[in-house]
This record gives C-alpha cells, sequence and structure tokens, in this order.
C-alpha cells in the first residue's frame, strides 16, 4: 500500500514541476509579493517633509538640523517656535515627522554627557512613520559618534519617538506574517482544488475510481505535494524576510514551522472541500479566489485592521483561518512569544482543522455524481 | 456462467427529466466479446459508468463477475478493467509512466502481465518516452487499452474505444480485442459504428435508453423479414424524395451511394413498376438489386417499427 501511495505521489510531483506556468506562479508569486511590500510599499522614502522645533538653539542642535536638512531623506519645510504649532502641522497632512529640541540641549550634553531629541512622527501610515523615525535616529546616532571620537567623553543622545495616531503600529512590518499566511493559503486551496478537479475534468478520476485505490487516499495524495511545496514555499518567505528585508525571527523557528503545517493543513481541508463540490477548474478557481482569498486578504487583519471593523464585520473575521494564523505568527516571529502565548489561536485552528476533514470525508464522493 | 447481468436497470438525470437508461435487462457471458450498438445519446456510457461502480442506478440490479454493483463496489473495482469514452490518461506523463502508475495504483508492475499486453505494447514501445498528449489518436488507444489492462482484469468494459480513430487503427483494434478473448478476458465493447457490430459475438442494439434487440449479429440480420434493394441514379439528391413519392415505398434510406428501400408488397412486378415511375420522373442510369441487409438496416428498421 505504501509503495503504490508513494507513486502516487511521485506522479503528482510530475504533474507540478512539468505545469511550467503553476511553477512559475507557486515560487514566483511569494518572491514578487514579499519584494514588492518589503520595497516598494516601505522603503521609498525621499525627501519627506518634516518641521523642526528648536527650543535649544545651540551649536548640537543646529548641526544636527544642518544634518537633517542635508540628507536625502529630509526636506525641512519650516523650523517652529512652539510647540502647539506641530499638531496643526500634522493635521494640515503636509509633513512626516516633527523634531524637538528641548531648551539646554548642548549643556545637558556637555556637563551629564546625556541629552534627548524628541521624534514625533504620524503612524497613520506605519511603514512610513517606522522608516522615517529610523533615518532620524541613525542621523542622531551619527551626531553622537562624531562627538564622542572628537572628545572622547560617552555623550549619550536618547532619541524619545513617538507614534503619533497609532502608537502601537498595528499592521506595520507585519505584512510578512499577512503574505505567508495569504501564500499559503493560495497555494493550499487554489492549486490542491484545481489539482483535483482537473482530474475529473480530463476524465482521469473516472478511470482512478475503478482501482482498488481507495478514493479518499487519492485525494490525499494529491494534496501531498502541496504540503512539501508549501514547506518549500514557507522557506523562501522566511529566508527573503530575514536575509534581504532583514526582519528577524524572534521566536522559536520549530514552533513557527509547526503551526504553519497545521495551517498548511487547514488550507489543504478547504481545498479539498471545494473541488468536492464542484465540477470544473474555472468553478474551482473562481470560489477559491472568490470565496476564500479575498474574504482573508479583508478580515486577516494585515491590511485592514480589524479593531476599526463594525462588529458584525469582526464576527466574521473569527472563521477566517488566516487571521488565527496571522495572529500566531506575528506573535511568534515579531513579538518572539512562545506556545503558551498562542496555545488559543493553535486550538482554533486545530478545531477547524479537524472539523474540515470530518467534513470532507462524509461527504466524500466515492462515484460520480 | 453470467459475468455481467443487468436486470431492469434505470438511469435518469436531472432528477428525473431525462432518463437515459429504461428498464434494460441483458447478460453476458463468460469469455464472450459483446458489443452495445447504439447512436450517441443512447445510454451506452450511463450503462457502463453503473456496471464499473461510478453510478449509481435509479431502479434495478446489476451483477458483475457476480457482485452487486452498488454493494460491492470495492469488490468490483478491483477486478475489472474500464477505458472510458473519452482518453482519460494522464497527457502530461510518459508512455511508460502511465503505464507504471496505473500499474501500481493495481498493486502489481508492468513486469508481472507484461505477456498479456506484450502485442500490445511493442507498438508502443518505440514512443515509451513520448507524453501521453503527444501520442496520435490509434496510440492513445492503444495506451489506454494497455493501462486497462496491465492488472488482468477479468472482464474488460471498452466505453467507445474507436471513437475518433482512423480506419486501420481501428481495425487493428478489432484484432486485438479477438485475442485478448482468447486469453479468456471477457470483454464488453459499446460503439456507435454499426459496421463493428458483426466483429462482436452478441450485440444488443440501444437507441434512447431502451434495447431493442440482443442477439448475434447473424441472426439479428436474419430477422429481417423483408427484401431490402438498393437503388442508384444520376440524381441521388432528388431520387430519395420521388422514392417516398412512389406510394410502393414501405421505407427508403440514404446509405453511402445508394439508397436502400423496401416495398410495401413484396413481388416481382414491383421492381418493373418503381423503375418505370422512376424513368417518368427523369431519372437516369437507374440501378436496382437486391441486397443482404447489414446492421445498420436492421437497427434503423427496428427504430421505425
Amino acid at each position: 500500500m505504501m509503495d503504490n501511495i508513494s507513486t502516487f505521489i511521485k506522479k503528482e510531483f510530475l504533474h507540478v514541476f512539468r505545469d511550467r506556468k503553476t511553477l512559475l506562479m507557486l515560487f514566483g508569486l511569494p518572491i514578487v509579493q514579499i519584494i514588492l511590500f518589503g520595497f516598494a510599499l516601505t522603503n521609498e522614502i525621499t525627501n519627506a517633509k518634516i518641521v523642526v522645533c528648536d527650543y535649544a538653539k545651540d551649536d548640537a542642535s543646529q548641526q544636527i538640523i544642518g544634518k537633517l536638512q542635508a540628507s536625502q531623506q529630509f526636506d525641512i519645510q519650516r523650523i517652529l517656535l512652539n510647540h502647539k504649532q506641530i499638531e496643526t502641522a500634522f493635521k494640515d497632512g503636509e509633513i512626516k515627522m516633527a523634531v524637538v529640541f528641548p531648551a539646554n540641549f548642548n549643556s545637558d550634553l556637555l556637563h551629564q554627557h546625556k541629552a534627548q531629541v524628541q521624534l514625533i512622527t504620524d503612524a497613520s501610515d506605519p511603514n512610513t512613520a517606522t522608516a522615517i523615525s529610523g533615518y532620524a535616529n541613525q542621523i542622531v546616532m551619527d551626531y553622537q559618534n562624531e562627538l564622542m571620537q572628537l572628545q572622547r567623553v560617552p555623550y549619550q543622545i536618547n532619541t524619545e519617538v513617538r507614534m503619533l495616531y497609532n502608537p502601537e503600529l498595528k499592521a506595520a512590518v507585519n505584512f510578512v506574517p499577512g503574505v505567508m499566511s495569504l501564500i499559503l493559503l493560495l497555494v493550499c486551496v487554489l492549486m490542491t482544488s484545481v489539482a483535483i478537479v482537473k482530474e475529473k475534468e480530463t476524465g482521469t478520476m473516472e478511470v482512478l475510481l475503478v482501482s482498488p485505490f481507495s478514493p479518499f487516499l487519492i485525494i490525499v495524495s494529491k494534496a501531498m505535494p502541496y504540503l512539501a511545496l508549501s514547506l518549500i514555499n514557507l522557506t523562501i518567505i522566511l529566508l527573503l524576510s530575514v536575509l534581504v528585508l532583514g526582519m528577524p525571527i524572534n521566536g522559536s523557528i520549530l514552533l513557527l514551522y509547526a503551526v504553519s503545517t497545521l495551517f498548511i493543513i487547514t488550507a489543504l481541508s478547504l481545498g479539498l472541500l471545494i473541488s468536492n463540490r464542484t465540477a470544473s477548474q474555472q468553478s474551482a478557481m473562481l470560489i477559491s479566489l472568490m470565496g476564500m482569498l479575498v474574504p482573508s486578504i479583508l478580515f486577516t487583519g494585515f491590511m485592514f485592521p480589524l479593531e476599526n471593523m463594525p462588529y458584525p464585520l469582526q464576527l466574521v473575521s473569527h472563521i477566517i483561518p488566516a487571521k488565527w494564523y496571522y495572529i500566531i505568527v506575528k506573535s511568534v516571529m515579531v513579538k518572539g512569544l512562545g506556545f503558551s502565548a498562542i496555545w488559543k489561536e493553535t486550538l482554533v485552528l486545530l478545531t477547524m482543522t479537524m472539523l474540515l476533514l470530518v467534513v470532507n470525508i462524509k461527504t466524500f464522493k466515492i462515484r460520480l455524481t | 456462467m453470467k459475468d455481467v447481468i443487468l436486470n431492469n436497470i434505470s438511469k435518469t438525470y436531472n432528477k428525473g427529466i431525462v432518463q437515459a437508461v429504461n428498464a434494460v435487462s441483458f447478460h453476458v457471458d463468460k469469455g464472450e466479446l459483446f458489443g452495445l450498438i447504439g447512436p450517441d445519446g443512447a445510454g451506452k456510457t450511463s450503462i457502463f459508468r453503473i456496471l464499473t461502480t461510478l453510478l449509481l442506478p435509479n431502479g434495478g440490479t446489476a451483477s458483475v463477475n457476480g457482485f452487486d454493483v452498488v454493494k460491492d463496489y470495492k469488490t468490483i473495482r478491483k477486478n475489472v478493467g474500464y477505458m472510458p469514452g473519452r482518453f482519460s490518461l494522464y497527457q502530461d506523463l510518459s508512455v511508460q509512466e502511465n503505464l507504471n502508475f496505473f500499474a501500481s495504483i493495481f498493486n502489481t508492475s508492468v513486469k508481472e502481465n507484461y505477456d498479456l499486453i506484450k502485442d500490445i505494447y511493442i507498438q508502443l514501445e518505440p514512443f515509451k518516452d513520448r507524453r501521453a498528449g503527444k501520442l496520435s489518436g490509434g496510440m492513445k488507444q492503444k495506451l489506454a487499452l494497455c493501462c486497462a489492462l496491465i492488472h488482468r482484469p477479468t472482464i474488460l468494459f471498452l466505453d467507445e474505444p474507436t471513437t475518433g480513430v482512423d480506419v486501420v487503427s481501428r481495425k487493428e483494434f478489432w484484432e486485438m480485442l479477438k485475442r485478448l478473448k482468447q486469453q479468456g478476458i471477457t470483454i464488453l465493447v459499446s460503439t456507435p459504428y454499426m459496421d463493428e457490430a458483426t466483429l462482436c459475438e452478441r450485440i444488443a442494439l440501444i437507441q434512447d435508453g431502451r434495447i431493442m434487440s440482443i442477439d448475434t449479429p447473424e441472426n439479428i440480420i436474419g430477422k429481417f423479414s423483408e427484401s431490402l434493394f438498393a437503388v442508384k441514379s444520376d440524381n441521388m439528391g432528388s431520387l430519395l424524395q420521388d422514392l417516398k413519392n412512389t406510394g410502393i415505398i414501405k421505407s427508403c434510406n440514404a446509405f453511402g451511394a445508394y439508397h436502400h428501400v423496401t416495398f410495401k408488397d413484396n413481388n416481382q412486378n414491383m421492381n418493373e413498376k418503381l423503375i418505370r415511375v422512376l424513368e417518368e420522373k427523369q431519372h437516369t442510369n437507374i440501378e436496382l438489386r437486391p441486397i443482404t441487409p447489414t446492421i445498420e438496416d436492421c437497427f434503423i428498421k427496428l427504430m421505425e417499427d
């Protein structure tokens, strides 16, 4: 039995590898998405308009302002006299950041070897806000290092970053977990259901059914390559995000792979369910895209914050498996939390998977309809 | 010993609106080459799918190898070979990969049953690394037959195996079936080509889901009670209509270069009378001769009755 299952799985791999277009989609999509989200949507910051509020007006503050002005990233619009003008400037939407130097900036630095700069950013666009405060921070650190080398005193300038409007930076670099859930969903639901329905459409299912091979094993064997390919895809996404985007994996990699495998199985069961109820590749594709992918994009929380949605829509989001997976990945990957922090979400996913599998087995068709 | 038995099998689609198979009963003896002959939409494929356990009948019972097609579907699936009407192999796999795959899912190997497919496979061997989708129609059919045979089935179900295949390949295919029959395999084959009916031992003529006649091809032809004539003239187009208008013709059908006719009254005078009538209608080079009916004549007659 194991022998013919392995032949079957081998056959499925041949199908995948001989279909160039699918293969391209399979591996091209995650790469393109990561690159697109990673660069096109976050790092495109040049000449960001900022304002400076300088209460110090001393050597140090002037030098840092000069550096900000000189950098390509920033374009100083105005020097404000009063703190209160900052908020109006933000509300007018003309600036991305305000830099505030407190009075006695230079003397604090010289006498206490310690001073503070405040960076206030508009975090309603969290990606830009993070990037901008990062650049500004770097410029301040540059100045600090120059000073230290010049005078051999351990000066320390702290930047205090304030994210206005969206202090938790929701949906920030979190696109990697988002892309992960979408890609896994796409590959597992769409490709599995299409692959199975293709056998129905070309008539090969008819021949397969008239054989001792158990119909349920046919389906399981068909899903296997996509489990394997999804794990490879996951690895590619993680490598890209670590190596290219510099986003570290803070939690346990093993845990990440374990919950991802669970999510992949959830998605595969969804794919099976769709293939069980459709007769053509087109309808399988349509249901996968419209019925699964679009709700997942909407209700996972990485494009549109769920907190801002009306309550009924928040309820809808609970039945989207990708939402739970997204929370898990964020917790493990970004926050570096362990299993104790994600067991509830994992349990929800597990229950969904079990439910889907039971429905699949109960409604599985052993004949043509 | 009867390998296949159908008892009042009925099948409807669209919640009973379309009656595809209507109380069909027949049997196939062990080792017999049995043909199901009828045009497209007659219900042949539905019957095949019921027998191969792919569809549930709405009424009646059927058994294959003595096993019930509904209850014992698992046993039947292990023992029969099935070749669907449409080419149903993996187009993106090579000849050899397809064959190995089907051997494997039947828990056997190509080597084990090679003797059974050897004659057929030898012709495919030069193309064994070619993708199945790139084969010619005849080659595809041979490969499909190999795949259906690779587990040494007791009964072979071939649904329109020669549809869309050239004349030479069709002839070869029937030769192969004869050889398989000699190996003791029961074969149930369907075809819309009436000329292939005589290659079967017994046939069932089927139309609109009903069996019209079951017998050996010879007996079915023998039952054709009237004298049949072939008529030809220079103007075949108007000849058909003119024949119908003579009033002495019972049936008249176009058959290639001739029209086949039967008379209402079977006596010699009618021939001369017909020629006279046709000459009056300006037909030239009229040819009229008695012929032996073919299965197609029988089929049309049964349909008209």
